[in-house]
Order: C-alpha cells, then structure tokens, then sequence
C-alpha cells in the first residue's frame, strides 16, 4: 500500500463521532477519504467554513467557494461559514477536536517543527502555529523518514512551531505517542518490525512489552 | 458613503500609502480596486494582507508590478514573486500567524492597543516582544494593526452602503472594513436599501466611506 495511504488510513481511525476537525495540507487532507460513512465529523477550512465537502463536479465550482490554498471545494448540508477573527478563535480558543499537520521533525519530547527552513523554505507560518496552540488534539500525518534520514529527531534543529506538544505522531512505520513527555511506540505499520522502526528512528524511544501492529 | 468610479477612488491614495485589502489566496479581494492600483501605479505601498495570492491575482498582481515595498503577511509560500522581491531585499516582509495577524487587525478596528495571545509562545515569533503571564500561562503581547486604508470586497452593498458577504469570499473584509482610517468596497452586486435583512448586515453602512460604483 502506497505509504501516504497507510498514514491517512490510520490517522483516520482517531476521528471521534462529532468531532471538529481541521486538516492541513499534503497527506492530511487525505484523511477525508478514508473517514466510514456512519461518521459524522465537521471538517473546518480555515479561511471561513466548517462542513467542507468534496472537490465539486466539473463546472459546479464557484469562485467564492474555496479550501484554504484557494482551490475549489463545496459545502455540505449543515455547513456554515464566517470570518477569519471567528476561524481562528475556534481554533485558539480550543473548539477545534482534533487537527492534523504534516511535519519536518518532531523530537523526542513532541516539540514539532513544520513550517520553516531557515534560508531555504520561507513560506510563512499560515494558521500552523494558531493550530498547534490551540487544537485539543494535534496529530502529526508524515513520514517517517525523508532522504534516509529521521524526521523523528533526539531535538529539533529547525524552528519550532510550537511550545505544546504535539498528541500523536502517525508515519508510513509506527505510530508514536508522549505519555508522561517521551516518546513511546504505540504501534507498527503492517509487515514493519520494532527493530526496523527503531533504525530509522534518531530519538530515543520507550519500547512497551508488546507493540501491536497498526489496523487499518 | 459616498459612490465614486474606481479611478476616483484609488487617485485618493498616495504612493507609498499603507493598505488592507481582503482576500485569502485572492478570493474575496477587491481585484478592480487591485487593478487600478497597478494601472495608477502606486509606489512604495505598506500592505497589509492575509497572503502573497498568486501571480495575476488578487494582491499577486502588486508583486508583479512591484508596487509592495513592506508587507505584513501570514503566508506568501504559493507566490513565487513575492518570495524573490523577500530575498532580493526589495520588501521587507513581517511574516505573522494567522490567528494573530487577525486579532492585531481586529485590535485595531475596536480601540484595543493589542492583545494577549499564547500562539508563538517559545518560538521565533517571541523574540523581541513582550511575554505577559495569566494565571500562571504564558502570553505574548501582539499590538494593534491599522491602515490608511481598508480596500474591501463584498457580496452585496444597499445604497446605504450596508455589507453581505458570500461563503469563504468574507474571511478578513469584515475585520478590515474596522480597522482603517478610509474603507473603500467594490460589491458584486449594488441593490436597494431592505434587500440585506438588519440581521443579515454583516459590516454596517457607517463603516463605509467610498462604494465603487458597478458596471
């Protein structure tokens, strides 16, 4: 299975009926996919919507009806939209259940860096730091390794996001949680095992007794 | 409110002016306004806005004509122009998160000095500025952001110049058309005082000094 697919697929599974979501860009918004039908979840854009539907059919898209990188989207029955001032205190102001960011690193203690690489990538933060702060749950949807290299990292080199931890960590390997402030393997992706998580895995990382595979 | 032609409107901007204008990824924002910017080419402008948009749209098109000399911005990563003019040192860009960069503008509009928000906290957005505790939690002091002037875009305006927005086209106008000394809308469509429901007024008549006329 196409590893982004593994990661949307699992992510998925953490969306509680009801629950408030926001999506960021990349493998997160793929999590829509996959979410069962009997599921009633809110998906928020941030630029002034919640009850974000699919990408409409060719030549039903309007101009004013948008996702947050200026792409048509379309609206669900129920939706509802709004100002920026009230998307982000829904955001800031802990309305938002969970959201999902892609990451460049996240470090042992889930400190997460996602939105700069100084002198490289200047993008700009957008919404990610509002996200991080203020979400109830912050889940991070990337992969684990890019370039061979570990982007679960002892530290984080690049700047943070954020000075609250991130929840949950779900790559293409593992999923990885911070009971108490460390970072623990919950579980491993299909046909991976913990030896091969944990060498490609630069933090150190709290190993449970039994390590059970990922379901999705 | 007063209706005057678009070329009217922006001769009452001066170069090197500081702007607002609406938009999120040019959606919403006042794009004949933004043209007769560039066709009366406006210098050195200070603006203000949600994002860079993309070359040939919304804002994008003041980067293509390098009229930006300072931005304050949360995202400019999807204009490739804007990033250049950054690098080049030709702009001098503030880079601010979204929900702060609202909050300093929506500060502005409503006679508050700034506001206490605990995004940025221990991150690079804290350097130079002051962090204030609340019950123990740690906040950093954002202030207050204005402009000379707000250039606005709404669904709907009455004669009056009573404003509605349409589904993600309201994202910053609403806040904006607060927080200027001069605010001046192009609507898509003008129509007669009661059309817009009191309860469906989104932005009041007071708010607004100068309407485009349509058409």
């Amino acid at each position: 299975m196409d590893p982004q697919i593994i990661i949307a697929r699992r992510v998925a599974k953490e969306l509680k009926n009801g629950n408030l979501v926001n999506l960021g860009i990349g493998i997160p918004t793929l999590v829509a996919n996959y979410v069962p039908s009997d599921l009633k979840v809110f998906f928020q854009s941030e630029n002034g919507l919640i009850g974000t539907g699919p990408i409409p059919e060719q030549g039903m898209a309007h101009p004013t009806l948008t996702d947050a990188g200026g792409r048509p989207i379309s609206a669900l029955p129920g939706a509802s939209t709004f100002d920026s001032a009230m998307s982000f205190g829904l955001i800031r102001g802990g309305h938002v259940d969970i959201t999902v960011l892609g990451g460049l690193q996240v470090d042992a203690h889930g400190l997460l860096a996602n939105w700069m690489i100084p002198g490289k990538m200047v993008p700009g933060m957008g919404g990610a730091m509002d996200l991080v702060t203020g979400a109830k749950r912050v889940i991070v949807a990337m992969q684990h390794a890019a370039k061979g290299k570990s982007k679960i990292v002892a530290k984080c080199t690049l700047p943070l996001t954020s000075a609250r931890p991130v929840n949950l960590v779900v790559t293409d390997m593992a999923v990885i949680g911070f009971p108490d402030g460390k970072a623990t393997l919950l579980e491993t992706a299909p046909g991976i095992s913990v030896g091969e998580v944990m060498a490609v895995t630069e933090a150190e990382l709290d190993v449970p007794d039994t390590v059970p595979e990922m379901r999705i | 409110m007063k209706a005057v032609s678009v070329e009217e409107a922006v001769a009452m901007i001066p170069a090197g002016a500081s702007i607002m204008v609406g938009g999120f990824m040019g959606v919403g924002t006042p794009e004949r306004l933004v043209d007769e910017v560039v066709r009366q080419q406006k210098t050195g402008l200070s603006l203000i806005c949600n994002d860079a948009a993309i070359p040939g749209k919304g804002v994008g098109k003041l980067f293509d004509a390098a009229l930006v000399s300072r931005l304050t911005a949360t995202h400019i990563g999807l204009n490739p122009k804007a990033q250049q003019q950054m690098l080049a040192n030709q702009i001098n860009v503030d880079l601010v998160p979204q929900g702060t960069f609202v909050e300093r503008i929506r500060a502005g509009g409503c006679g508050l000095g700034g506001v206490l928000t605990p995004t940025g906290v221990g991150t690079l957005v804290a350097e130079g500025k002051r962090q204030i505790e609340v019950d123990g939690k740690p906040f950093l002091l954002e202030t207050a952001l204005r402009a000379q002037f707000a250039l606005v875009h709404a669904f709907l305006a009455d004669y009056l110049g009573n404003l509605a927005y349409a589904l993600t086209s309201r994202n910053f106008n609403p806040i904006m058309a607060m927080a200027a000394d001069t605010v001046i809308v192009t609507a898509e469509n003008i129509v007669p005082v009661g059309v817009i429901a009191p309860d469906h007024v989104v932005t009041p008549a007071p708010l607004v000094d100068y309407l485009i006329t349509n058409g």
